[in-house]
């Protein structure tokens, strides 16, 4: 399984369409499996990021904001997506791995004490 | 008569204030990381305030301005407020287009400070646009070919922000060409300032237009801002500027080079970013002859020059705004006329309109509202355009010769030829139309009294009244 994150630095990018970096990681028996790959997107674009999804078959999606005919398209290809996630990329997936991830979740970083909600 | 109770002050909550406001409101901090949001911007985010203090606001707001939003930060640095387009995707996963704008504020104890982030829904106002780009622009029609050359030459005026100078004859729409260049400008969101140079002395149209201090002059109880001021970020239209008095042409010269001045009195220069747009039906190149206008200045506005031809060279139009001006008054007028006679189109087809548009709707804004029935007649326009009918053709006019007319509307004519000239009172008008009315009904007083729209009565007591007895 791939959980695909879109990157601002290494938070969540706000927008999915004006993402221009994903983090990739492959998650074996419930873990991260290696390290995450980041990969650099020639621009932004819903289109060609979504190409990339379904090219590098990732069965999850963790994002900003995104348009409704992009998450639909998404979602009838079977794949889920957690949008308006705000915080850290890696925290991200590790709450999506733990199941504790929702949609509009912020998730704080270590460092602060605020629980993700 | 009850006293007048004290109001005792009243400070509600901010906070309730703000959500009261049906508008996205933020507040931020230098480092653009949110303070608080009104109840509005919650339910467009579908975050809470409580839940978002201290989170970089392009994450929370989904903005397409992304975090390193120049216009914010320069708010910030120059304490003056400014507004930017662009688009949030809200909770349902749909862009909205939306007017940011960023209003730097200072804690009263503290010094700290934040910025306003108010975020304005102009979905309605894209749409109208839209609409607006797909025909002519508002207030301007015309299907002649040399109104159409100023609709495509409009898009290249609104792109640039040189000087516009707009020639023409009085009536041919000046003002409104002026407005629609600057309503489809970069600058449309901001004020548009009319001067009429022609309207006010010298002296009151310097203070008018650059402003004043207090006690610059007796009667200066006040700071006041000139329209310069008043128009920041927008678009100033001097009209009559071949009006403007010469010491005057060179302050605006100095205006227009060096965007600053001196307001009357003051020792501190007001820097302004306005754009000019000037008007005239005056030839400046005869007045620069003259040694009336500046050269110099001439050439500055000079730049990009439009002139509106005048109606008697707009082929087809007069039809078009005949129908337009109808339409117009008779829905504000609440009446019922539907259309205009055969024979009063003829006459108004040959009228050579001295005052271009402005006199055709007056024309038509009279007929409206002598009209009583549901169609304009010849009867219902102004007395000076049937006088007009009744002289021969001009050489500079395509007007009707009355050989092309036919019998009835040559007794028509000759009715109207016998109108005095001093025939403006009402009562006179009204003599002349029952005389009419009375002689195309061959003296039925019947007929004419169902011609004028008024019962045989009336017909009766008028014709008393003027002794036609």
């Amino acid at each position: 399984m791939k959980i695909l994150a879109t990157l601002q630095n290494n938070d969540i990018a706000p927008r999915f369409d004006l993402a221009t970096e994903v983090l990739i990681a492959k998650v074996v028996r419930g873990k991260v499996s290696g390290e995450p790959r980041t990969v650099l997107l020639p621009g932004p674009g819903s289109d060609a990021l979504c190409s990339l999804i379904i090219k590098e078959e990732a069965s999850l999606v963790i994002c900003g904001g995104i348009e409704e005919s992009h998450f639909q398209y998404l979602v009838w290809k079977k794949i889920e997506v957690i949008d308006r996630v705000i915080g850290p990329a890696a925290q991200a997936i590790d709450l999506a791995m733990a199941k504790q991830l929702r949609p509009g979740s912020i998730v704080r970083p270590e460092t602060e004490r605020s629980a993700p909600l | 008569m009850p006293e007048i109770e004290e109001i005792k002050p009243f400070r509600p909550d901010l906070v309730e204030i703000l959500n009261g406001v049906p508008h996205g409101i933020a507040l931020v901090d230098p480092n653009l990381r949110l303070i608080m949001m009104n109840r509005f911007l919650e339910a467009l985010t579908g975050y809470s305030g409580e839940e978002t203090r201290g989170i970089y606001c392009d994450h929370v707001l989904r903005s397409s301005l992304g975090r390193n939003v120049q216009v914010f930060r320069q708010a910030l640095e120059t304490g003056v407020a400014c507004s930017v387009e662009g688009d949030i995707l809200g909770l349902n996963r749909k862009k909205i287009p939306v007017r940011f704008t960023a209003t730097p504020v200072v804690e009263s104890t503290g010094g700290r400070q934040a910025l306003v982030l108010v975020l304005e829904d102009i979905t309605a106002l894209q749409e109208i646009g839209r609409k607006q780009e797909k025909g002519p622009p508002k207030g301007l029609l015309g299907h002649s070919p040399k109104m159409q050359e100023i609709f495509e030459l409009l898009p290249v005026l609104a792109h640039t922000d040189s000087s516009v100078l707009i020639t023409g004859e009085t009536g041919t729409g000046k003002d409104l060409l002026a407005e629609a260049v600057h309503h489809a400008s970069k600058r449309g969101k901001y004020p548009f300032i009319k001067v009429n140079c022609g309207a006010l002395p010298e002296s009151l149209l310097e203070s008018e237009l650059f402003g004043h201090v207090r006690g610059a002059f007796t009667g200066a109880h006040a700071d006041k801002h000139g329209m310069f001021q008043l128009a920041q970020g927008g678009t100033i239209f001097l009209t009559e500027i071949g009006d403007l008095p010469l010491p005057l042409q060179v302050k605006l010269l100095t205006v227009l080079d060096d965007r600053e001045f001196f307001p009357l009195g003051s020792q501190k220069k007001v820097k302004v970013d306005v754009r000019l747009i000037t008007g005239t039906h005056r030839d400046l190149k005869q007045l620069v002859q003259e040694g009336r206008f500046r050269e110099d200045l001439f050439f500055r506005l000079n730049v990009l020059r439009v002139h509106l031809p005048s109606l008697r060279e707009r082929d087809g139009d007069v039809r078009l705004l005949i129908d337009h001006f109808l339409q117009l008054f008779a829905v504000s007028f609440g009446k019922n006329v539907k259309r205009l006679s055969a024979r009063a189109l003829r006459l108004l087809g040959s009228y050579p309109y001295p005052g271009n548009v402005r006199e055709l709707r007056n024309i038509i804004e009279y007929g409206v509202n002598i009209c009583r029935g549901e169609v304009i007649e010849v009867e219902h326009l102004p007395p000076y355009v049937l006088a007009e009918a009744g002289k021969p053709p001009r050489a500079a006019t395509d007007a009707v010769s009355p050989d092309r007319l036919d019998p009835g509307e040559k007794s028509v004519s000759k009715a109207v030829e016998e109108i005095p000239d001093n025939a403006s009172s009402w009562s006179a008008i009204e003599k002349k139309k029952i005389l009419t009315a009375l002689m195309q009904t061959g003296g039925s007083r019947t007929g004419a009294a169902k011609a004028l729209g008024w019962g045989r009565t009336t017909l009766w007591r008028k014709m008393r009244e003027y002794d036609l007895g």
